[in-house]
């Protein structure tokens, strides 16, 4: 029987190393594994390489693992939103690095990534600064740049719904990257609003193969009455 | 001289937006476009994220922290629409199957390059988000900004002197003062608003401009 439940976000986060390099879903408020995030922060993994679309903003999320300390490099195509804090004070004391990719490019290296693509030319950013020291070819008169694929040890992904074997279904735009990182990474943990049972998932509404998927967590709802 | 206000630039912009578009529009001033194109065009819009079909906001409670715009605006998606994830976002973007797009900018050159993600200073993080993307697919690429920086220094250039966003991709120019389209012979000035004359408009640009014909 497969059952790729895990009881605690603590206990699924657990075996993630310092210098790991982890795949964080979302984008903006939408479709972040924040349960997630905060038992990595709890578990205390250090010197991490994160790749997210933003920076969190207040102390949220990846805004909360940045605070910490534990944030050697980010990958991102957008880490300066209003309120990302503290990604702007780590930057300007350089404690953290910052590669910067254009959006487009990063969601399609996540993508080869998992689909065991060597590379690919893009138009995007060519003849602009982040092309510099990137292989170019012009092809039918327009200039395309290479651009390699991301890997990930870990991804930390958020879905609305999943079953015991790890397919996934989304909440509107809460998909963005969820189902890219999924399949780019070496161990994937699906944080989701509720487990149902096999075969309760509409086949042709599973975005997410669960081939994709390593661990199921059910999110903790809040307790109104304390 | 009559500098048009954002909402007003926003108004002249969507009276170019043709019914039955495909378009995308940036954050900041470019997102004000939707609320003035006119009820009787259907026009779809694109949100970065993963929508088609981006509806008017939420009313007060109906909110759902997952549907949002590149703005991390709530909003809500029109019957008809759908969601999608972001590498088959991005591919819709490359491949050209938006009609328009809308972005902000910090300067525009004479052949049409745009700087819209970064300035020279070091300690100010760049975010570059979707612009390069845009900037490369969308079939026709519309700038919104003011004509100069709030100094008056010109912000429509023989070169840019921010980095590039992309070359030779903007269509039109859509200013406080005046909409100017990106032809092979340089910039050619389309429409002047209020009495602006062309004088007044060429002393405030930092490249030639084609006078009106």
């Amino acid at each position: 029987m497969i059952d790729k439940q895990v009881k605690a976000a603590e206990d699924a986060v657990a075996d993630i190393p310092d210098g790991a390099t982890i795949m964080i879903g979302g984008f903006g408020s939408s479709g972040i594994p924040l349960q997630l995030i905060e038992a990595l922060r709890c578990h205390g993994a250090s010197d991490l390489t994160v790749i997210s679309n933003n920076a969190g903003v207040a102390e949220e999320g990846i805004a909360s693992l940045l605070r910490d300390g534990l944030v050697k490099k980010i990958v991102c195509s957008f880490p300066r939103s209003a309120g990302s804090i503290w990604f702007e004070k780590r930057f300007e004391e350089g404690s953290v690095e910052l590669e910067l990719v254009p959006q487009g490019t990063l969601s399609e290296r996540i993508r080869i990534a998992g689909a065991g693509i060597g590379g690919f030319l893009t138009p995007t950013g060519y003849g602009t600064r982040l092309a510099e020291g990137k292989e170019t070819r012009i092809i039918d008169g327009k200039g395309y740049v290479l651009e390699m694929p991301l890997h990930a040890d870990f991804a930390l992904v958020r879905a609305e719904y999943a079953d015991p074997w790890g397919n996934l279904t989304y909440n509107t735009a809460g998909r963005n990257f969820n189902p890219m990182m999924a399949a780019a990474a070496k161990t994937t943990i699906a944080e989701v609003g509720a487990v149902v049972d096999i075969g309760e998932l509409h086949p042709e509404h599973v975005i997410t193969p669960g081939i994709f998927v390593d661990r199921v967590v059910a999110e903790e709802k809040c307790d109104v009455a304390a | 001289m009559l500098r048009l206000n954002p909402d007003e630039m926003a108004q002249r912009v969507a009276q170019d937006i043709p019914d039955g578009a495909y378009v995308n529009l940036g954050i900041g001033m470019p997102t004000k476009v939707a609320n003035y194109v006119s009820a009787d065009k259907q026009v779809i819009y694109h949100s970065e994220n993963g929508i088609l079909g981006v509806g008017p906001a939420p009313a007060p409670g109906e909110e759902n922290p997952n549907l949002i715009n590149a703005g991390k605006q709530y909003v809500t998606l029109l019957p008809g629409g759908c969601y999608f994830d972001n590498a088959e976002s991005f591919g819709m973007m490359r491949g050209g199957h938006l009609d328009i797009a809308v972005l902000g900018a910090f300067q525009v050159s004479s052949r049409g390059d745009i700087a819209n993600w970064a300035t020279n200073n070091d300690k100010f993080p760049p975010a570059v988000g979707g612009a390069m993307d845009l900037a490369v697919g969308a079939r026709q690429l519309f700038v919104v900004m003011r004509h100069t920086t709030r100094d008056n220094e010109p912000k429509i250039l023989d070169e840019c002197t921010y980095p590039l966003t992309g070359t030779g991709v903007v269509r039109r120019i859509f200013t406080d003062l005046a909409v100017l389209d990106v032809t092979t012979d340089g910039l050619q000035v389309v429409e002047l608003f209020g009495d602006n004359t062309f004088a007044d408009v060429q002393a405030l640009t930092g490249t030639r401009l084609l006078p009106p014909v």
